[in-house]
């Protein structure tokens, strides 16, 4: 009991230091500043002084043409060669450009932003994980010794994936299939355990980011539409139904359309509880600046309650985390799977 | 709503990005790491079906010895038994044909015995013939060395004669 109460105490102790600031919290902004993507990663403030880490801009708009320029340039709406950021409007937050009638357009973009530079992180990352663990197979005898280190860290891992996901759900020839699952899966799930982390690498809601699941999607439909069977092919566009539902073509629309459906499918499962799970964590700790003004008593028992709501969301975030690279990398092998029917089995 | 509506730069520095991560693991991580756990599971796999085999082997030889052994000690008893009969058997025959033997000698020896007794008795006789046709030689030389004994002698033996030959006939 005196270890709760000192808990607590610990947990009133900011509300008398920050009695003072008397801004309103806004919970917009907070919120999209944090699950969003900008060009410039934003890691925290110091005394009314913004503390970010600037990224290049990559924009070539039809009317300014091609520029390549560092994101604090446009930092408070400056324009930089025509081009800037507009605070509200259906552009809000990206850089956009004057046309000659006077509306706004967006140039062609492939800036460098915060998700790019999280993605190309965690990338370097994955690699350098990886090879340093392929690199102790080449060094060592497999026959002779266990596996040490980074090796006995990530083999588990590899093999429970590779043989328990991929083996199970593709059948034979998996091999030719399992890098890129497993470079899936692993790619997702660091992906994942860095957006949980709260500072700078991590913190980047990149797999609650809709582009990245749908190139990760897009991936996965190459893999099953490029290496399918004729059989396979044959069961979309020509399956073993009535000729009338052939002739109008309802059976291959729909068979069609399920080709579509299935990485869609994946791409929004990922993105949506990645993203669900960042907006949950993000709220709970929103309740310390939302119960900043409701009085002492209120804010330090809210802060207790979000600090420990907040602990158990990390925590349901690391199985999620886990859980929806499993899922994308599961999915993704039985769509293979389905992809390589058997010529024996009776096609249904 | 921004959240959805996926951008286009994220999207193309995504697909870079991966495509780059994929194709160096592909190449030079993954497979090796793959390649080389199955190479060890299959090992582990041999070796435990080789271990089974050795196991069943030695299972086998284990059997084989017993059986072996067991052979060897029947074969053994067999042998023994073999042996105490035809050591009994050769003990009474060896005593059978001693027994006979001895009763042949004895025979033959007895018969020996016979002959020569036979034949000393015959030689005794021959002897004792000699000697008193010697004796009545001398003495008849004695008697009949005048001729009236002589003539007597010869009128006598010719009475004996006829005598003998009356009986005969």
């Amino acid at each position: 009991m005196k270890k709760w109460l000192l808990i607590l105490a610990l947990c009133l102790l900011p509300a008398t230091l920050c009695a003072a600031e008397e801004e309103q919290f806004d919970m917009g902004p907070y919120l999209f500043g944090h699950i969003g993507d900008s060009y410039e990663w934003h890691i925290t403030e110091i005394g009314g002084h913004e503390l970010s880490i600037p990224l290049p801009c990559i924009v070539w708009g039809k009317t300014n043409g091609p520029a390549v320029f560092i994101s604090s340039r446009l930092h408070g709406g400056e324009q930089y060669k025509g081009y800037f950021i507009p605070s509200e409007g259906d552009y809000a937050g990206k850089i956009v450009e004057k046309a000659a009638d006077g509306t706004l357009v967006r140039p062609f973009d492939i800036s460098i932003t915060k998700n790019v530079l999280a993605v190309m992180i965690s990338g370097a990352l994955l690699v350098w994980l990886i090879l340093a663990c392929a690199r102790w197979y080449r060094r060592h005898d497999v026959l002779k010794e266990a596996p040490s280190g980074i090796a006995a860290l990530l083999e588990p891992v590899i093999v429970m994936i590779d043989e328990e996901v991929i083996k199970d759900s593709i059948g034979e020839g998996y091999e030719r299939f399992s890098p890129y699952l497993l470079t899936a899966f692993f790619f997702i799930l660091i992906n994942n355990l860095l957006g949980i982390v709260p500072f700078f690498p991590g913190g980047a809601n990149v797999t609650g980011n809709i582009a990245v699941t749908m190139a990760l999607a897009l991936f996965t439909f190459v893999a099953v539409n490029l290496f399918g069977t004729k059989h396979y092919f044959k069961e979309i566009f020509w399956p073993d139904v009535p000729a009338f539902l052939k002739v109008i073509p309802i059976m291959p629309l729909i068979e069609f359309i399920g080709m579509l459906t299935k990485p869609f499918s994946l791409m929004v499962r990922l993105f949506a509880n990645i993203l669900a799970g960042h907006v949950l964590i993000l709220s709970v700790v929103a309740l310390v600046f939302i119960s900043a003004k409701m009085g002492p008593v209120l804010f330090g028992s809210m802060s207790f309650v979000a600090v420990l709501f907040g602990i158990f969301m990390d925590c349901l975030e690391l199985l999620v985390a886990f859980i929806q690279a499993y899922v994308f990398t599961m999915l993704s092998a039985v769509f293979i799977g389905l992809a390589h029917p058997k010529e024996a089995e009776p096609s249904k | 709503m921004g959240l959805v509506t996926p951008s286009g730069g994220l999207l193309f520095w995504m697909v870079i990005i991966f495509g780059v991560v994929f194709f160096v693991l592909a190449k030079f991580g993954f497979p090796i790491i793959t390649s080389m756990v199955r190479k060890r599971n299959d090992y582990i796999a041999d070796s435990l079906k080789e271990a089974e085999q050795a196991r069943a082997q030695i299972e086998g030889v284990e059997e084989k010895c017993r059986q072996l052994i067991d052979e060897a000690r029947q074969e053994q008893g067999k042998m023994m038994e073999q042996a105490q009969t035809s050591a009994r058997q050769t003990i009474e025959e060896a005593k059978a044909s001693a027994s006979r033997e001895a009763a042949e000698l004895l025979a033959k020896a007895r018969a020996d015995i016979a002959l020569e007794q036979r034949e000393a008795l015959a030689s005794v006789r021959n002897v004792v013939a000699e000697l008193s046709v010697a004796v009545s030689e001398k003495i008849l030389r004695e008697k009949l060395s005048s001729d009236e004994a002589q003539s007597d002698f010869v009128a006598k033996a010719v009475d004996q004669v006829r005598e003998q030959q009356q009986k005969l006939s």
